[in-house]
C-alpha cells in the first residue's frame, strides 16, 4: 500500500511502485482532470501540484508521492465556488478544446502560490512545460494575469 | 420567403429530427449532426436556436453525433458546421415559432401577424398573454418537412446574434472533465494496440506467451498484423503491450524519402495529370510581357493532437456500442458494421468531445480499434488509449505539397496571366469514402483490407490539393495544371485547410515577387489586381491595422513586415494577416495583425478565438513543423522530434472582424492558415532581402537562402 494525499485527503493505494502517478489518479482515485498526452514527460497536460511544486504526473511513478501532498484541478474549486484561476479562464474564455487547460491550470498555480504578481514573461516562463495545439496562448496569459489580480483583491 | 435549403435538411427534412419540446420541463431538445471538436460550434448553433425560437440559452440542450438521435449531417468539417448546421437549425427552428405562433393564435382568437414570443411566452400586440410554447407545443405536428420559408427573427442589437456568448463547454473542462478520455464504464478493461514499427509492415512473428501469463491480462488478440492486449487496468495493458512489442518481428515494406527535400521526392512519384483552363484560354498569347516563375513546397504535416486518440466500445445483447471523437459518426457506424458483419441497426456510435481535432486523425482509426476488440470480447466494455508514439505516427498526414507558379506582368505592370501548377497526395481518405473502410486496423488484418483508390474533393466543392489554387486577383488568363500524386509514401488524409494553406502561401508569396519586381508597394500591389469590394475591405482594413507604411521600411534590417491574403476555398470567408517579424538568434514573429470578414458573426468572441487559434496554428506549420522519416521510419514520434510553438513564442495578435450581416455567416476555423504562412514568408523576405520558399521556414533554411 502506498499513502499519500489528494487535495488534502489521505489516500491509500494498492499498486505496484513503479506505476505512472497518472494512471493511479485517473483510475484508481478518479481524479481524471490531469489529461495523459505523451507519457513522456513532454507536453504538461498530466500536470499536478505536488507539494505545491508543478509536476508532470506522466513522469514520476506513484512511489514517489507516497507521504506528500497531490493538488489535482479537482482540488481548485471549492463546492461550487470557482478558484478564480478557473474564474479567469472562464472569463477570458481562454480555451479551444480545453485537452491542455488543466495541466495549464496547475502550472499557474504553482506560480500564483509563489509569485502573487507574476510579469508576462515570468507566465510565459511557468507554462514553458505546457503545449497547446489549438492556438489558446494570448488567453491563458491574459487569464493568468487576471487570476493574478483576483488574488491580489486588486479587482472581483 | 424561400431560401435554398442547406444539404442537411435535405438528407433530414422533418423538423422533429432538429428538436423537440419537452413541455413538462419546459426545455427544448435541439439535434445537431455536427459535433464540437472544439471549435464552439455548439455555442453557435444553441445561439442562432435560441435566436430564432426567443427562448434563453439555459432552456435548451443540445444533443449531438450520436447514430440514433442525431440528424445524419455527414462530417463536422470544412468550415461548415454554422454555415450548413446552423442554418439549417436556424431553418428549423424558425419554422418551429411560426407553428407554435399559429396555435397560440387559435387559443388567443388572434391573427397570427399580432402575436411575437419574448423568452417562451407569447405577447398580443406586444402585450403579455398568459400562454407559453409550453402550453402549445403538445398540439403542435412537428413531424413535417422544413420547407425554409418561415421567416427569420430580425437580428437586433440587443439579440443574441453577434454576441461573445461564453461556450457551453468549458466549465466542464475547467472543471477536468468532459472528454472521451474521462469516460470510465462499469468494469471497464484497458487495451493497447501495438502498431506496425513503420507503414505496411507485417508481423512475421510474435512471442506472447509472458503477456499473457502477466496477472491482470485478460486476453492478447491477433488478427494478422493487428496485435492488441486487453488487461483489467490501464498500466497492465501498457505493460504488457511493451513486452509484445519487444517480441515482435516485423517485415518492413515502407519506402519512405529520408531526408530528401520534397520539392525532389514528391514530383518524382508517378501522377495523375489534368489540367482546368479556368479562364482565357481563349485569349490571345501575352507578348511584351516580364515572365516570372517559382516553386514553393510544404512537408508531410502531423496533427498533432495534445490528446492522443481514444476510443471506447461495449458488445452487449447483439447490440455494439461505440464512443469516438470522430468527426462522422455515420460513416464510423457503417463502416464498423460493414468490417463486423453486423447490421447497421445493430451499431450504435456516440460522439463524445475529444482534444482539438483540426482533421481526420486517428479518431476513427481508435474507434474501430475498440470495436474490434469490443466485438472480440462480449460483454467487455473496452477502453483503448493511443500513446504519443501512434498518434504522430499512425494517425493520417496532412499531404506534402510542391507547387509551381508562373505569371506573366503586362508593360502596365498589371498580372496578365497566371498558371500554377500543383504535386500533392490526397486530402481526405474518411472512412467508407470510395468504397473501402479506410480504418486503420482494417489494413492490418489478414487479408487486409484494400484503402480506397485514392480520390481527392471535387475542384468543384473547394477541391483537396487544389484548395484555393485560383486566388480572386483579376487576372485574365488562368490555368491550374493538378499533379495528383496517388501512392504517397504515408497515409495522407484531411488536415485543416487541405490544400488552401500551401496554395495561399505560394500564390501570395509570389504575389509579392511581382510586386516587387513591378516596384509597387504589396499592398497597393494587390488593390490594383483585386477588385471584389470584400477583398478589397479586409486587405485595406489590415493594412490600416498595422499602420503600413511599406516605402518606411527598409529591406534587409532585420525587422519587416509582410502581409498574406485569401478568401477561403474562393467562396468562403475573406482572411488578411500582416505578420511583423524580428530576425535576432532564430525567425520571431512579433506581432500579427488579422482583418476577418466572415459574413454575418454569430459568436464574435467565439470567431476571435478561432481565427487567434488559426494564426498561431499556421505560425506553428510555417515555422517549424515537418514529419521527418528515414528510408522506412518515421522519425517524428514525440514532441522533441515533432516541435510545436510554445508560449515563448507567441506573439501579440489583433484581429479584427468586418461584420457582415447581410451576408451568410461562414465557418472561419481555416481562412487564417495560408494568409498567415504568406505574409510570414513575406516579412522574413524583406526582412532579410532572400526568400525561402520551402516551408518550414526555419533559420536553417534562411541562412541557406542568404548564402546562395
Amino acid at each position: 500500500m502506498i499513502s499519500f494525499f489528494v487535495n488534502g485527503q489521505k489516500v491509500s493505494v494498492d499498486v505496484a511502485n513503479n506505476v505512472r502517478l497518472l494512471y493511479v489518479l485517473r483510475n484508481h482515485l478518479e481524479k481524471k482532470a490531469a489529461k495523459f498526452g505523451c507519457g513522456l514527460g513532454q507536453c504538461g497536460a498530466c500536470t499536478v501540484l505536488i507539494d505545491g511544486n508543478p509536476t508532470q504526473s506522466c513522469d514520476v511513478s506513484v512511489e514517489f508521492a507516497a507521504g506528500r501532498s497531490v493538488t489535482t484541478l479537482e482540488g481548485l474549486s471549492e463546492g461550487e465556488v470557482l478558484h478564480p484561476l478557473q474564474q479567469a479562464f472562464l472569463e477570458e474564455q481562454a480555451a479551444q478544446c480545453g485537452y491542455c487547460t488543466a495541466g495549464i491550470l496547475m502550472s499557474a498555480k504553482g506560480l500564483l502560490d509563489c509569485n502573487p504578481n507574476p510579469t508576462r514573461a515570468e507566465i510565459v516562463d511557468a507554462l514553458a512545460r505546457n503545449l497547446c495545439r489549438c492556438g489558446a496562448h494570448l488567453r491563458v496569459i491574459r487569464a493568468v494575469e487576471r487570476a493574478a489580480k483576483i488574488l491580489r483583491g486588486e479587482t472581483h | 420567403m424561400s431560401r435554398p435549403l442547406p444539404k442537411s435538411l435535405n438528407v433530414n427534412p422533418f423538423l422533429d429530427s432538429w428538436l423537440r419540446f419537452d413541455c413538462a420541463k419546459r426545455r427544448v431538445h435541439l439535434f445537431s449532426g455536427k459535433v464540437e471538436i472544439g471549435q464552439g460550434a455548439m455555442t453557435a448553433i444553441a445561439q442562432i436556436a435560441a435566436h430564432e425560437l426567443a427562448l434563453s440559452m439555459r432552456e435548451l440542450d443540445i444533443v449531438s453525433g450520436c447514430t440514433e438521435r442525431a440528424p445524419n449531417e455527414g462530417l463536422t468539417s470544412g468550415s461548415y458546421s454554422v454555415e450548413v448546421g446552423g442554418t439549417s437549425m436556424r431553418m428549423a427552428c424558425a419554422q418551429a415559432r411560426t407553428l407554435l405562433i399559429a396555435a397560440a393564435s387559435r387559443q388567443l382568437a388572434t391573427a397570427p401577424e399580432h402575436i411575437t414570443v419574448a423568452d417562451g411566452m407569447f405577447l398580443v400586440r406586444a402585450k403579455p398573454s398568459n400562454l407559453s410554447y409550453w402550453d402549445v407545443a403538445g398540439e403542435v405536428d412537428f413531424h413535417q418537412p422544413v420547407t425554409g420559408e418561415a421567416p427569420f427573427r430580425a437580428i437586433n442589437a440587443d439579440g443574441l446574434i453577434g454576441k461573445p456568448v461564453p461556450r457551453l463547454d468549458l466549465p466542464a473542462k475547467l472543471a477536468g472533465s468532459g472528454f472521451i478520455h474521462d469516460l470510465a464504464l462499469k468494469d471497464m478493461v484497458h487495451a493497447r494496440v501495438i502498431r506496425p514499427c513503420s507503414p505496411k509492415a507485417r508481423i512475421l512473428s510474435v512471442n506472447d506467451v509472458a503477456a499473457r501469463a502477466r496477472p491482470g491480462v485478460i486476453a492478447v488478440i491477433r488478427a494478422g498484423s493487428f496485435l492488441a492486449v486487453v488487461a483489467k487496468t490501464e498500466e497492465g495493458a501498457l505493460s504488457a503491450a511493451k513486452e509484445l512489442s519487444v517480441l515482435t518481428v516485423w517485415k518492413e515494406n515502407a519506402r519512405l524519402p529520408g531526408g530528401s527535400p520534397v520539392t525532389e521526392w514528391l514530383p518524382a512519384l508517378p501522377t495523375q495529370d489534368e489540367i482546368f483552363e479556368i479562364r482565357g484560354a481563349d485569349l490571345p498569347p501575352v507578348t511584351g510581357g516580364r515572365k516570372f516563375s517559382a516553386t514553393f513546397s510544404r512537408p508531410v504535416l502531423a496533427h498533432a493532437s495534445i490528446g492522443p486518440s481514444c476510443g471506447l466500445a461495449l458488445l452487449e445483447n447483439g447490440g455494439l456500442t461505440v464512443w469516438t471523437h470522430s468527426q462522422g459518426v455515420y460513416s464510423l457506424r457503417d463502416q464498423i458494421a460493414r468490417v463486423l458483419g453486423m447490421s447497421q441497426a445493430a451499431v450504435t456510435v456516440h460522439h463524445m468531445q475529444g482534444a482539438g481535432c483540426y482533421g481526420h486523425n486517428g479518431a476513427d482509426d481508435a474507434a474501430f480499434d475498440a470495436a474490434f476488440l469490443a466485438h472480440a470480447l462480449p460483454g467487455r466494455p473496452i477502453r483503448v488509449q493511443w500513446s504519443r508514439e501512434d498518434e504522430l505516427s499512425a494517425s493520417p498526414f496532412g499531404s506534402a505539397m510542391v507547387i509551381k507558379t508562373s505569371a506573366t506582368l503586362d508593360r502596365a505592370g498589371k498580372i496578365a496571366e497566371w498558371e500554377q501548377e500543383v504535386w500533392s497526395g490526397a486530402h481526405s481518405q474518411r472512412p467508407g469514402s470510395a468504397g473501402q473502410p479506410n480504418l486503420l486496423a482494417t489494413t492490418e488484418f489478414e487479408p487486409p483490407w484494400p484503402m480506397s483508390e485514392p480520390a481527392d474533393p471535387p475542384f468543384e466543392t473547394g477541391g483537396g490539393g487544389l484548395r484555393n489554387a485560383i486566388s480572386l486577383y483579376d487576372i485574365p488568363r488562368y490555368r491550374l495544371k493538378h499533379h495528383f500524386v496517388k501512392d504517397m509514401p504515408v497515409r495522407v488524409s484531411a488536415l485543416r485547410s487541405l490544400g488552401a494553406f500551401a496554395n495561399v502561401f505560394a500564390t501570395e508569396s509570389f504575389i509579392d515577387e511581382l510586386a516587387e519586381a513591378a516596384g509597387v508597394d504589396p499592398v497597393a500591389f494587390r488593390l490594383d489586381n483585386l477588385s471584389d469590394p470584400r477583398a478589397r475591405a479586409v486587405v485595406g482594413a489590415v493594412a490600416d491595422m498595422a499602420g503600413w507604411r511599406y516605402r518606411d521600411e527598409a529591406v534587409g534590417e532585420g525587422r519587416a513586415r509582410g502581409i498574406g491574403f485569401a478568401r477561403y476555398k474562393g467562396r468562403a470567408a475573406y482572411g488578411a494577416v500582416i505578420a511583423e517579424v524580428v530576425m535576432e538568434e532564430g525567425i520571431s514573429v512579433s506581432k500579427i495583425w488579422c482583418a476577418v470578414d466572415s459574413g454575418l458573426v454569430i459568436n464574435s468572441d467565439g470567431l476571435t478565438n478561432q481565427v487567434e487559434g488559426g494564426i498561431i496554428q499556421s505560425l506553428s506549420w510555417t515555422l517549424k513543423e515537418g514529419v521527418r522519416f528515414d528510408g522506412a521510419r518515421i522519425l517524428s514520434t514525440n514532441w522533441e522530434e515533432y516541435p510545436i510553438l510554445g508560449f515563448a513564442e507567441i506573439p501579440d495578435i489583433e484581429v479584427r472582424l468586418m461584420n457582415n450581416p447581410d451576408e451568410p455567416p461562414l465557418g472561419s476555423g481555416e481562412l487564417a492558415a495560408g494568409p498567415t504562412a504568406a505574409a510570414v514568408g513575406n516579412a522574413v523576405a524583406r526582412a532579410l532581402g532572400v526568400r525561402v520558399r520551402d516551408l518550414p521556414i526555419t533559420r536553417d533554411r534562411v541562412m541557406n537562402a542568404a548564402s546562395l
